[in-house]
């Protein structure tokens, strides 16, 4: 009977979140299968811990989920990516590489923009899939990422900086 | 304001995250530096490719009806659980018992009897300890038994600063530690091992000021001790003996 009600409760409360989980799998991930495999893990886990949740946001609490099961998995089954060095070479780009009027350009191509911020290292990726496709403050942000406030602005401009940098690259590429 | 330092303000700015003078500032260097002021405008294009639909993944409808199928046998094998025990070798097999105990003692005895505050506590402490022994991975969010490592790693978690020792030298060794949400706050959990058994130490700040001596008791086969000290809360549990868990509660109480 109690478990009932908790799978009821749950679903209303967790249940409607389910695209904003699938998003952030899939852009950790790269791959829908595992996207989905990482998702019903996630699910899983939030209804065990689901003793825990008190009606706060729902959706920061089961991204935050979604996220720490993205790393197990991908820690599990492969991914070097996640050992990547946060060290960028960013002060290289002098202003002149990033040519407004070529990013203009680049970013009416959704392939385009989607190939480049996929290319991005997962701690940018992260940050921008969670700031422009979910739309969530910097204090949802760090809490779901575990970040402090600074970090979680740090990376969002260089995460852009990149993805701007990688747009106008490969506009000189195909010209 | 610097160029170096506009470059993340800028962002800030452009998230709307920024502060009334921030802002103001920031606008102030771009109407100053016509460099920043072209980085923001670019922003504002990439933000803008970034918006809409076309790069939000939607779940697929058969990952859903997946999700709620694989719930629904979760939620029948949390009613008769079958594969008590397989988790628990790591643990100590006798844990699992206790916690069959206790499930059985909390599902007969009568909850209608109105239980005081420490009582319910003390009833989510108990979840809370066998929970985070539970499931793998879920006893430590850092794990480490440097207490130089473990007590910064609450810094901006918690907004009170827990004493974290390590009485390695009294056989009381710092696992680790991690983020518990109880009596309605976060609070900050130390996780100490002796032999095969594990300690959780929860502390949060206390609402009043004075000392509490140690309170001991039993709950589902678990001892737990709970004390007020320099103004902190303090409720250890653990399925060690009673003697050794207030050997444990005193020596922390001593470090203070």
């Amino acid at each position: 009977m109690q478990q009932q009600n908790k799978l009821a409760t749950f679903e209303e409360a967790v249940i409607p979140h389910l695209d904003a989980a699938y998003n952030l799998a899939r852009w950790l991930t790269r791959n829908d299968t595992d996207a989905e495999d990482v998702v019903q893990e996630a699910f899983l886990r939030a209804f065990k811990f689901f003793g825990g949740f008190r009606g706060e946001d729902g959706r920061s609490w089961l991204l935050a989920i979604v996220r720490n099961t993205s790393y197990t998995w991908m820690r599990n089954n492969r991914t070097p990516e996640l050992s990547t060095s946060l060290d960028d070479d960013l002060h290289e780009i002098e202003s002149k590489d990033l040519n407004p009027e070529a990013l203009l350009v680049q970013c009416a191509d959704t392939l385009l923009v989607r190939q480049a911020l996929e290319e991005l290292p997962i701690e940018f990726r992260e940050v921008l899939v969670l700031r422009e496709l979910e739309e969530m403050s910097y204090r949802d942000i760090a809490s779901i990422t575990d970040l402090p406030l600074g970090t979680v602005m740090s990376r969002l401009a260089r995460g852009r900086k990149r993805l701007q940098l990688a747009l106008t690259k490969q506009m000189h590429a195909e010209v | 304001m610097s160029c170096q330092k506009a470059e993340d303000w800028i962002h800030g700015y452009l998230d709307g995250e920024l502060d009334l003078a921030r802002s103001l500032e920031v606008e102030q260097h771009m109407r100053e530096c016509e460099i920043c002021a072209r980085s923001y405008r670019s922003q504002v294009t990439l933000r803008s490719s970034l918006k809409g639909e076309s790069l939000y993944y939607g779940a697929p409808e058969k990952l859903k009806k997946r999700i709620q199928s694989s719930l629904r046998k979760e939620a029948k094998s949390e009613m008769f659980p079958r594969a008590f025990g397989w988790r628990w070798l790591t643990v100590g097999a006798s844990l699992a018992f206790m916690l069959l105990i206790g499930v059985v003692v909390w599902r007969i005895v009568p909850r209608s009897v109105g239980p005081s505050g420490d009582e319910l506590l003390a009833q989510e402490i108990v979840s809370d300890h066998v929970r985070s022994l539970q499931m793998p991975g879920h006893l430590t969010d850092v794990l480490s038994s440097d207490q130089h490592t473990v007590k910064p790693w609450f810094d901006g978690k918690v907004d009170f600063a827990p004493p974290v020792k390590d009485f390695a030298s009294q056989d009381f060794r710092l696992y680790g530690g991690r983020l518990e949400y109880l009596n309605n706050r976060t609070v900050a959990t130390l996780i100490y091992q002796r032999r095969l058994h594990y300690i959780n130490l929860y502390i949060w700040p206390a609402e009043q000021a004075g000392v509490t001596g140690e309170i001991t008791t039993q709950r589902q086969g678990y001892n737990l001790a709970h004390w007020t000290s320099s103004g902190m809360n303090y409720w250890a549990i653990s399925d060690l003996n009673r003697v050794e868990l207030q050997e444990f509660a005193r020596l922390v109480q001593q470090s203070q």
